[in-house]
């Protein structure tokens, strides 16, 4: 579904991705780990065809990002990080906006469409707001809404957790991993025991490069025992 | 094509969703009838025309339209939403054209909500409308460049303070260049064709017809070109 093919941004003369390469398959929950400033948001600025790669390529779904961007947009839903969003507008505008570039272009399936996000991400309460009036969760709720407004079959997402309370965390992780059966979704995080909870696959980034990419499993088996931040401290040293 | 309405909807409701429209519309207003009434002399001329009020919209547009373009890239890219923007379907140049005819049409409307002055006019006198909508055409045609050397100097920063300094430093040399007191002052060290040449880039040299009631194709041909070249330039600072 999604294959990275030695990906390389350079920015000035520091290599911020250096050689990236790795495929998700459907189905699968990529785990994409590293200090910050290691290179994961570049990378999946990258896939998404909103950053153009010094060097290297990804393909989506057969589409290729340096040569068709608008076929790669079109298949993946994206969640930048800190879910950015014009604040402005109500919930309701913002995903009638959203479905509307995303080709949904009678009221009827718009309104379809947008309804389904709100209740897959429990926005309903807020649906008339304007975006700058919500909490932190909420507007990361939104963003969320936002990437599987048009039923993507690819999910990239930049810290989805990002802002949530405990509880939030546990229904985003249980969301993702209802909907990963038939979709290859890619997330960032920072917190180790999320990978464990639902990534089938642990990639880690350091410097640009990978690491490690493995099963979360044999990630764990590496020092058996040990907490998973023990050992992506020793792997990630080099950066601090 | 279809793809620019969406964004065109967005930015153009978008003047109305916070005060910025608003504020804009009543400053706008309020200073062209201040200019065209005590600064002008609107009754004094003794002429059914308006070209008391067209003769400072070269003013006026040099302090407010970038005070309405500065945000329209700048603001993208401080808040993040320019990552949202070029993560859905469409291709830079769809998104600078919506952004560019939704800000383009807001000043148009500014614009024509001058016309109970016309109808101040046709009460007084029997003004000539022909020369009347000559200068509504040419007033727009001459926002939309204003407006293109504005889109484009914000696409440069995330900073608006710096994005209005650059516009209006921009637009200044571009009024100026057509000026006599500044023509005279250049050509004691530039021989007359050069100072005439660049007399031909002036807003002020092309306007000046269209109050007078001439639709030359030139004039038309010069504010369309300039506004085209400013939005190629603007797609390219943004694909970089």
């Amino acid at each position: 579904m999604i294959e990275v093919k030695g990906l390389v941004k350079l920015y000035g003369s520091k290599r911020a991705v250096d050689g990236v390469t790795f495929t998700v398959k459907r189905g699968e929950i990529l785990g994409f780990l590293g200090p910050n400033g290691a290179g994961k948001s570049t990378t999946m600025k990258m896939i998404t065809g909103f950053l153009q790669p010094t060097a290297g390529t990804a393909v989506v779904d057969g589409h290729d990002v340096t040569q068709d961007p608008v076929a790669v947009k079109r298949r993946i839903g994206y969640l930048p990080e800190s879910a950015p969003a014009y604040g402005e507008m109500t919930v309701e505008e913002f995903l009638s906006f959203i479905a509307e570039t995303r080709g949904f272009r009678s009221p009827e399936a718009r309104t379809t469409q947008v309804n389904r996000a709100i209740g897959l991400t429990h926005l309903d309460p807020v649906r008339r707001q304007t975006i700058e009036t919500l909490s932190k969760g909420y507007k990361q709720r939104v963003g969320f809404a936002q990437a599987l407004l048009h039923d993507p079959p690819v999910l990239v997402l930049d810290e989805p957790t990002d802002g949530l309370d405990p509880n939030q965390k546990n229904e985003v992780r249980a969301l993702i991993k209802n909907m990963a059966t038939e979709k290859a979704v890619i997330l960032s995080t920072h917190i180790l025991e999320e990978v464990e909870a639902i990534c089938t696959r642990v990639i880690i980034i350091s410097q640009g490069r990978v690491v490690v990419d493995e099963t979360p499993a044999k990630f764990q088996a590496r020092q058996p025992g040990a907490r998973l931040d023990a050992i992506f401290r020793s792997l990630t040293q080099s950066d601090v | 094509m279809s793809q620019i309405t969406p964004l065109f909807k967005r930015e153009f409701l978008g003047y109305f969703r916070s005060p910025v429209g608003y504020v804009f519309l009543a400053v706008f207003l309020m200073a062209s009838v201040i200019l065209a009434f005590f600064v002008g002399g609107f009754f004094r001329s003794n002429t059914a025309s308006l070209e008391t009020l067209f003769n400072f919209y070269p003013w006026l547009f040099l302090f407010l339209i970038p005070a309405a373009g500065m945000r329209l890239w700048s603001e993208e890219k401080r808040t993040g939403t320019i990552e949202l923007l070029f993560t859905l379907p469409v291709t830079t140049l769809q998104a600078v054209l919506g952004k560019y005819l939704a800000a383009w049409a807001f000043l148009a409307l500014a614009i024509v909500l001058s016309f109970p002055m016309a109808i101040t006019v046709a009460y007084l006198g029997d003004p000539d409308w022909g020369v009347l909508i000559a200068g509504y055409v040419g007033s727009i045609l001459m926002a939309g460049s204003y407006l293109g050397v504005c889109s484009l100097t914000s696409a440069v920063t995330k900073n608006q303070v710096i994005s209005f300094v650059i516009s209006l430093l921009a637009c200044l040399i571009l009024l100026f260049l057509g000026l006599s007191v500044f023509n005279n002052a250049l050509s004691s060290v530039m021989p007359t064709w050069a100072v005439d040449l660049l007399a031909n880039f002036s807003f002020s040299t092309h306007f000046a017809a269209f109050t007078k009631g001439i639709i030359d194709p030139k004039d038309v041909i010069y504010f369309l070109s300039l506004s085209g070249f400013t939005l190629f330039l603007n797609v390219v600072v943004l694909e970089r």
